[in-house]
């Protein structure tokens, strides 16, 4: 059995590909971790959906303003430089192709770039919130996820078979065990554990892994 | 002109029975909690409005605000993109029991459909929900080898608006994030009622600081120190207040 990261560990790696001045949109939940790891000496600016650009962190607890949440409802604060706007002109950046980067979750990922991430199927009320509106416009958009479910079934998969989220939109997948690009239809390996042999990966992924070029060891910090 | 009203009672008197109603706000910043809780109080002394069809981008929390009036039983459909908060049980429980009819949105296309019905854009196409499910039946065109699906515009009878500062003329400033999708519902209802913390004389907003001017607005009202569906949920509160 062979180690793997922990989601802290998966954003830290994922905010280390975010560039000095771009302008980010980290999905509700587990992608927000990602702020917290900006390499120091880079500026990113985060948008939320509910229209603020540049937001600092959480407020402690008592101090919260409720007319300053982000998209997951949660309580932020402002910096220098921070703006505020109206929903129509954040889909604008959205859908604009203003944003450089937006990092999402999965509940699976296609060869094709596919994304299936906002139902699990006809039970309960549905939900779709920004979700579809994300994966259009922003130049990369990366997925955060584990590699295979809590029952062990890959999560990267040949087609999905949960409702989609978007179709061909996903250019990056950063997982438990491995960095995979989605270029031309298929899964490319860029990074892998160290620990774990290709066909291990290639055992946990539902998908062919193609292997171009040299493959970079996954090397993440205890955090 | 005057464009201000005496109390949120007066200002939702004209709201009737089958109405579209856009009522602002994301979660609880922005949401106009006061002129809510004012149609609630009308429906329970008269029975009216009712069968109102609201947009909202969510469905309400706890037992305030939109929760209350879906839970008063005033709201016959929905439109939203995210049914879902913290304490949804009262949007839920009557979903599920086929109660109350929901018509789900990607929140950018709700936004957008909000502003072109308050442009006079009648549709428009965007690539939101192209090769899913909430793009069945809608027309598809492509552009520059792009596929889009064309969506419509979103019109209301009334809008329930909250900002920050207005003057009599309509003009009003938004205190941050509670800014939201309250301008865009303020162009789209062919009346928008607004409560503000504070009426100020004209020329009192500065006019390079208006957001949304008074030609989109046609009340307003005075609600000092706006009750925060936060809080009120974070105190286990609800509307009605039931007698103990």
């Amino acid at each position: 059995m062979t180690a793997k990261l922990t989601p802290t560990q998966i954003a830290w790696r994922a905010a280390q590909d975010i560039a000095d001045g771009a302008y980010v949109n980290l999905g509700i939940g587990f992608p927000e971790m990602v702020a917290k790891f900006q390499p120091p000496g880079r500026e990113a600016i985060f948008h939320t959906e509910n229209g603020i650009l540049g937001f600092g962190e959480a407020p402690p607890a008592g101090e919260e303003d409720w007319d300053l949440i982000n998209a997951g409802k949660k309580a932020v604060t402002i910096k220098p430089g921070t703006a505020f706007f109206h929903h129509a002109d954040s889909f604008a950046m959205v859908r604009g192709g203003h944003l450089d980067v937006a990092i999402l979750g999965a509940y699976e990922v296609a060869e094709t770039g596919d994304l299936a991430n906002w139902s699990t199927g006809p039970k309960g009320v549905p939900a779709v919130g920004g979700a579809m509106d994300l994966v259009h416009g922003a130049k990369r958009v990366a997925v955060i996820t584990d590699h295979v479910t809590k029952e062990g079934r890959p999560k990267l998969v040949r087609r999905c078979s949960l409702p989609l989220t978007g179709v061909g939109c996903v250019t990056r997948v950063y997982s438990s065990h491995a960095v995979i690009d989605i270029e031309g239809g298929r899964f490319v390996l860029r990074e892998k554990l160290p620990t774990l042999s290709v066909e291990e990966l290639q055992a946990m992924t539902g998908a062919e892994l193609v292997i171009p070029g040299p493959v970079g060891d996954l090397i993440v910090p205890e955090l | 002109m005057d464009k201000t009203l005496r109390d949120p009672a007066s200002a939702v008197a004209g709201i009737a029975d089958g109405m579209v109603v856009m009522i602002g706000g994301f979660g609880g910043s922005g949401a106009p909690i006061e002129l809510i809780h004012a149609l609630i109080d009308r429906f329970l002394a008269t029975g009216h409005p009712r069968d109102l069809t609201v947009v909202n981008n969510n469905a309400g929390n706890g037992h305030v605000g939109l929760a209350a009036l879906i839970e008063a039983g005033m709201v016959r459909k929905l439109i939203c993109s995210f049914p879902r908060s913290a304490d949804p049980v009262v949007f839920t429980e009557r979903y599920l029991a086929g109660q109350i009819e929901l018509e789900l949105v990607p929140q950018g296309t709700l936004a957008e459909r909000i502003r072109a019905g308050g442009a006079g854009i009648p549709a428009f196409y965007t690539p939101t929900s192209f090769g899913t499910d909430l793009a069945a039946g809608k027309p598809v065109e492509v552009f520059e080898g792009r596929s889009y699906v064309r969506e419509r515009w979103l019109k209301a009878d009334y809008a329930l608006v909250k900002a920050h500062l207005g003057d009599r003329l309509g003009n009003l400033t938004y205190r941050m994030a509670a800014r939201n999708f309250n301008p865009l519902m303020c162009m789209a209802a062919a009346t928008t009622i607004v409560q503000v913390s504070r009426i100020v004389e004209p020329g009192g907003i500065d006019p390079e600081a208006v957001i949304t001017p008074g030609i989109f607005v046609q009340g307003v009202v005075e609600v000092p120190d706006p009750a925060q569906e936060e809080v009120l949920n974070r105190a286990n509160a609800r509307y009605p207040e039931v007698a103990e």
